[in-house]
């Protein structure tokens, strides 16, 4: 028997995360010097979860892929010329703050209310995808409360990869610690999957893709609606650059023994 | 007054806690005695009284689930049950460790009792009441938080506390039930590599860090990829080491390029990786800057090994930078570590 999914993607977009990050605490709270100015991606282990959705849909006729992600519709717009043209989507976008010392529940919150009210999004056909962590507050918080809001209860976390049975079960590869994976196998959807790298290489950019995607990114950004972020009694009592600047002695010129052994010494200490 | 319920859970041999649920233990004994806070300890296993053994000494209230069902590591039974014992502790604070088994969980248990949570917590202190210090921006930007909502869920980092000692005699144990839903997931085992081939090992003292130098052209104007393998491996057999590796290194499996064949996306760390936490850490034909060495911030003693003086891996981020050629260095330290 066929398989079909409703495969919905929470992603957020993030620093490049090659910037230089500066905290900054404003009348609103903490956040990043220039935030709106850094150059934007989208979040890795979230990219990662499109990815394997895409690839997935693909493999199963008759499934599709949603991306929902909250930020400032400039910042997402931005984000957007380059994601669409990996893989195919339908674009879902809630207008609000950027950064990752907004509060993981109030943004579970805004996302699972943009997902509820997506039109043809059949929910018992629902796997609900995203990073394991994003690359901002680093919570893996979200994609939980999301599911719960959702009533979802098979929930798995830092997935490496998922195979589908003729059935509708599937098992999926959990990482635990150790560098071990947990195998479970699921009944069927609905169940959240929280990503972590999954095992498919950054698709080439496709220009038909492209184009195909952004027949609709236009429109959702056009009737993306704005949110507000409740703090929920979070309070930053200080937020700073670690001090991690070491006085570091340099060797050069030593022979490879002599380094070895110093080497070596040190390990035993 | 707060309640703090410190949840914990049994390792796989069914009858001890884990190493991180003890940590938990230890931080919530010394904060509900810095607090003025009630204390209780929450067991999930099949067997959690029989682990509880382990909690001699400690002044709590000792509530635990029983049954298979909680043997599992598995979302819908767990979040059930540590509802079922935050409930029963009416707590207002609740610790537990940032495992995967917890850490799948948490979030979802704090929505269901109308809670909030914060994770990745890496120490906790009593300031204008309880405050935690965490990470963002993958640990390049540190805060400390304070949270006037409760149920207030922290979870905590493995490697931040000392882990419990039981003393005394052990506790009396409280039996909670749990209503269960539908189990619809099953747990059918673990993957791991065979014992000789596993090169992630959490307790290891030492990091060896590789990065994709090792892959690159050497002085001959050849790739050694076997030869680095060789002289990992090595290593990590002769210093009972685990292994880190750069985003570089494990992408190059997905791009056809010369590969470390036992190197995965499980080794990375940094930016989209782990950040291990060891006494030691060796870096080794690693470069880049300093987005990049978050990989290693949490390693106390570092050293380097870099042809490039003004390696941003290295310089004012390591204790010792070594100008030399990884292959012959790492070939001498393997052979002395071989005599000893």
């Amino acid at each position: 028997m066929a398989n079909s999914f409703h495969i919905v993607v929470c992603a957020s977009v993030v620093p490049d995360p090659l910037q230089t990050l500066e905290p900054v605490t404003g009348p609103n709270g903490p956040g990043l010097k220039n935030e709106m100015m850094l150059p934007a991606v989208l979040d890795p282990w979230a990219a990662s979860a499109l990815y394997e959705a895409a690839n997935l849909a693909a493999a199963n006729p008759g499934s599709k892929v949603w991306l929902v992600s909250l930020g400032p519709k400039a910042k997402v717009q931005q984000v957007m010329m380059t994601v669409a043209q990996k893989v195919p989507f339908e674009l879902v976008v809630v207008d609000g703050p950027l950064g990752g010392f907004t509060d993981a529940h109030s943004t579970a919150s805004a996302l699972a209310e943009a997902i509820v009210v997506i039109p043809g999004l059949d929910r018992q056909k629902l796997l609900l995808f995203g990073g394991w962590e994003s690359a901002s507050r680093g919570a893996g918080a979200t994609l939980q409360i999301v599911g719960e809001r959702l009533g979802i209860t098979d929930q798995f976390q830092g997935v490496d990869e998922i195979k589908v049975s003729e059935d509708g079960s599937f098992e999926v590869l959990e990482r635990v610690e150790g560098g071990k994976h947990q195998v479970s196998v699921c009944a069927g959807t609905p169940a959240v999957l929280g990503w972590a790298t999954g095992s498919l290489p950054e698709p080439r950019n496709s220009p038909q893709v492209g184009m195909a995607n952004m027949r609709g990114i236009m429109p959702a950004l056009q009737k993306a609606k704005n949110v507000k972020l409740e703090a929920n009694g979070l309070s930053y009592v200080s937020v700073s650059l670690p001090k991690q600047q070491r006085e570091t002695r340099v060797v050069k010129d030593a022979a490879e023994d002599e380094i070895a052994r110093e080497i070596v010494q040190w390990i035993a200490e | 007054m707060e309640k703090l319920l410190v949840l914990t859970y049994v390792d796989e041999s069914g009858a001890a806690l884990t190493r991180a649920s003890l940590e938990s233990v230890a931080a919530g004994v010394e904060m509900a005695r810095a607090l003025g806070a009630s204390l209780a300890i929450g067991v999930v296993g099949a067997q959690g009284a029989a682990a509880a053994q382990q909690l001699g000494g400690v002044n709590a209230r000792v509530l635990a689930v029983a049954g298979e069902d909680f043997a599992q590591a598995r979302y819908a039974s767990d979040a059930a049950a540590c509802e079922a014992l935050v409930r029963a502790a009416e707590a207002t604070l609740v610790f537990a460790p940032a495992s995967s088994r917890f850490a799948r969980v948490m979030p979802g248990v704090a929505y269901r009792l109308g809670g909030f949570v914060d994770t990745h917590i890496t120490s906790v202190a009593k300031g204008e009441g309880l405050e935690a210090s965490r990470w963002f921006y993958r640990q390049r930007v540190e805060a400390v938080v304070r949270r006037e909502t409760r149920p207030w869920f922290l979870l905590l980092e493995a490697g931040t506390h000392e882990a419990w000692a039981a003393s005394g005699s052990a506790p009396e144990v409280e039996t909670i039930a749990v209503s269960l839903p539908a189990l619809r997931t099953n747990v059918s085992g673990i993957r791991a590599p065979k014992q000789d081939e596993q090169t992630i090992r959490p307790d290891a003292k030492i990091l060896l860090v590789a990065g994709a130098g090792w892959t690159k052209k050497q002085a001959d104007g050849q790739v050694h990829a076997a030869e680095a393998e060789t002289l990992i491996l090595g290593f990590l057999k002769a210093a009972d080491a685990s292994l880190g590796s750069s985003k570089s290194l494990v992408d190059q499996s997905g791009e056809n390029q010369a590969v470390l064949k036992f190197m995965t996306h499980m080794n990375q760390i940094g930016q989209t990786g782990a950040t291990p936490r060891h006494p030691k850490g060796l870096s080794t034909c690693c470069h880049g800057e300093e987005p990049h060495v978050v990989g290693w911030r949490f390693i106390n003693e570092r050293r380097a090994i870099s042809l490039d003086p003004n390696c941003g891996w290295a310089r004012g981020k390591a204790d010792v930078l070594y100008v030399a050629d990884a292959f012959k260095v790492m070939a001498k330290v393997n052979a002395l570590l071989a005599e000893k």
